[in-house]
């Protein structure tokens, strides 16, 4: 199944298996998780511009058909997880705009009570395992989430996304051996924008990152990023062979950012801003979406401009949910820490457990 | 009650929690077909196949992250680091994902890993091989760290381990593998976060856990029979959680302190129980708190020098004497 390259040029993947049966509500669905997405990082941004958010955020815009289409591929044992710039997974998978957003706030209605930030957004119900901040330090988990699929013997798979900063890491490479040497069913998807923070990938990677597959007997294939369509037309074939076979793979799905690494990258010394725009203007996953059903007359424009308003509303109400609510308190700090401590009455162990 | 070595007691408990819960797994570098680096695991790949006991390849941050993802979903690992020393190549495996997850998920996440192996010193193989880094591992919140010194605690303590719902950090040692003891044939638990008085004394209270337990013990003896001074010996076993109370009553019984650690001095686990003691009990103490550690340097090679370096009956001895005077 090594497919190598495809998708240059302006294919019609509305037609592939995975998207044939999708029927005109779902074909919708999927462009309104993508404005979604949007709408939420733009909301976001402006609250970390007011003060409202404090430390990394780092923004999704314009890789939001990667999650989109991979994501709405997940069958009932199919599970996700992925590095710091979670927010369109989390979204993708499902989670609410107001627990996220209450999450970026610090506030105890957060998905992760106000603990874990921008950058450790879980929901193990929508099998979403985070959400995790050291570059390439989920890779591993990724296969161990696979493994224990394999293990219980459910058809599942587990997409395991790292950016293209992530694949120089040890660890991942690590993930890459243990999963073909036992024949997990992972598929890891490269969501490649580009840059490692402030470095190119001609600056920082040696070769063709999901060509490095081969050393270790995976199979492979690389696809553009920017049309939902094609991107499960691309990792359809790759979730089965996990799924069905136990067939691990690795994936390169070319996309871009818009924003800076974080937005603490003043984004001036790296990449020329004629890049972000010419990228925008051709590749923009939510307008290519958006004619691709226009032509379809699955929607129209007022129907897109309803998705596009109901978006923002829906970004607004979750800034409003989060401003509102509370912050943990500082007894917060030492409860989610241990188990046996959560759970008193079945705490089996004695003797302290904290040190203060 | 059957009498067997350490190794064969940790062996034992494995055995009997694989055969108890379906979801427990060893995995580790030579556990199975080799029979473990230091035979622990011998014979259970035979009786329990390969989906139970897993061989990896040399990949500590490969196997161990697989294995805090794996119990994310259910699966109970029980990973075998060959020595405690190749922490420091999966530490963020470790000690950002296992120790964190749960926390940063708002508690949606459990881990019930266990990790295990040898932290000594002792054996002749520098200073790579012999960390003992407990003290270091339960300076992060959300891990738990024992460290048995019998072979009856090293099953029942590591039965307990394998049903916590927490990540577990279980430190042995390789000088104790061959080490015999009692230890019952069946089931039974030894809880985390339980100090053992091992002997019982009047004049001092020696506080220690892992082997530098057993040179106390021998020190314990020495002193006895040749200084007449009657130490108490007080076995931690669990450094996280820590159990203040057994040992806060041996301080009111016998109101001096040695506490013997074959740990770096530097932020090792005595200066913490040492801060914890004179803050706790200051006006029970009659001597200030006196510290047996590792003499401070990289792990020395030299066979004729090694033994010099830990903590060994003679230096304890000699330390204990030392507050009595």
């Amino acid at each position: 199944m090594n497919q190598g390259e495809s998708g240059t040029g302006r294919q019609d993947f509305g037609g592939a298996p995975a998207n044939l049966g999708l029927s005109a509500d779902q074909r919708v669905g999927l462009y309104r998780s993508m404005v979604r997405i949007r709408r939420f990082e733009e909301r976001s941004l402006r609250a970390y511009q007011a003060k409202k958010i404090g430390g990394f955020l780092h923004l999704y815009i314009g890789q939001e058909a990667v999650a989109v289409g991979c994501c709405s591929l997940m069958g009932r044992n199919d599970h996700v997880i992925t590095a710091y710039r979670d927010h369109g997974h989390a979204i993708a998978v499902g989670m609410e705009m107001n627990a996220l957003m209450a999450e970026l706030y610090g506030k105890v209605t957060g998905c992760s009570k106000g603990k874990g930030g921008s950058m450790h957004f879980f929901d193990p119900a929508r099998n979403f395992w985070g959400g995790h901040g050291i570059v390439g330090g989920q890779v591993p988990l990724g296969a161990g989430l696979a493994y224990a699929l394999k293990y219980k013997g459910l058809d599942g798979a587990c997409m395991t996304f790292m950016g293209d900063g992530a694949v120089n890491q040890g660890a991942v490479h690590e993930a890459y051996n243990l999963a073909a040497l036992w024949d997990l069913p992972v598929v890891f998807v490269i969501e490649n924008n580009g840059y490692s923070m402030g470095t190119s990938q001609a600056r920082s990677s040696a070769g063709e990152l999901g060509r490095r597959a081969e050393a270790y007997g995976m199979a492979w294939g690389v696809c553009d990023g920017h049309d939902v369509y094609e991107v499960r037309a691309f990792m359809d074939g790759f979730l089965e062979a996990a799924r069905t076979k136990c067939k691990p793979s690795l994936v390169e799905l070319r996309t871009y950012r818009y924003r800076g690494h974080s937005v603490a990258d003043p984004d001036k010394t790296y990449r020329d801003k004629a890049e972000v725009e010419e990228y925008r203007r051709t590749k923009d996953p939510i307008q290519v979406f958006q004619k691709i059903l226009i032509a379809e007359k699955a929607l129209d424009e007022a129907g897109a401009e309803k998705i596009d308003s109901e978006a923002r509303a829906e970004a607004e109400t979750a800034a409003e949910f989060a401003e509102a609510s509370p912050f943990p308190d500082v007894s917060d700090i030492q409860r989610d820490v241990y188990w046996e401590a959560d759970n008193p009455s079945e705490r089996k162990s004695g003797g302290r457990l904290f040190f203060n | 009650m059957p009498v067997i070595q350490y190794r064969e007691a940790i062996r034992q408990a494995l055995a009997e929690e694989i055969e108890r819960d379906p979801n427990v797994v060893v995995m580790g570098e030579e556990v199975g077909q080799f029979n473990g680096a230091y035979k622990v695991t011998e014979g259970l790949l035979e009786r329990f196949g390969p989906t139970r006991i897993v061989d990896t390849p040399i990949s500590e941050a490969g196997f161990v992250g697989l294995g805090v993802g794996a119990s994310m979903l259910g699966i109970r690992p029980v990973i075998e680091l060959m020595f405690w020393s190749f922490y420091s190549v999966c530490f963020d495996q470790i000690l950002n994902n296992a120790a964190n997850i749960r926390y940063m998920s708002g508690g949606q996440i459990a881990c019930p890993i266990v990790i295990r192996g040898p932290a000594n010193g002792g054996t002749n193989v520098g200073a790579t091989h012999s960390h003992t880094p407990e003290n270091i591992l339960a300076s992060h919140p959300g891990v738990k760290v024992v460290v048995p010194a019998t072979p009856y605690d090293a099953k029942g303590l590591l039965k307990s381990a394998i049903r916590d719902n927490d990540p577990v950090m279980y430190l042995e040692n390789t000088m104790l593998y061959g080490e015999r003891g009692e230890v019952p044939a069946g089931d039974y638990l030894v809880p985390l976060g339980k100090a053992d008085i091992k002997r019982e004394g009047t004049d001092l209270s020696i506080v220690s856990y892992g082997r530098a337990l057993v040179q106390s013990l021998a020190a314990a003896h020495l002193l006895e029979q040749e200084h007449n001074i009657s130490a108490e010996v007080v076995d931690l076993r669990s450094i996280r959680p820590l159990d203040m109370d057994t040992l806060l009553a041996s301080v009111r019984r016998t109101h001096r302190i040695l506490v013997v650690e074959e740990q770096k001095p530097f932020c090792g686990v005595g200066a913490q129980l040492a801060f914890m003691i004179q803050s706790e009990a200051f006006d029970e103490l009659d001597a200030p708190i006196a510290r047996l550690s590792t003499i401070d340097g990289p792990s020395i090679y030299s066979p004729q020098v090694e033994g010099e370096q830990l903590p060994n009956p003679q230096r304890i001895v000699r330390a204990a004497v030392a507050i009595l005077d």
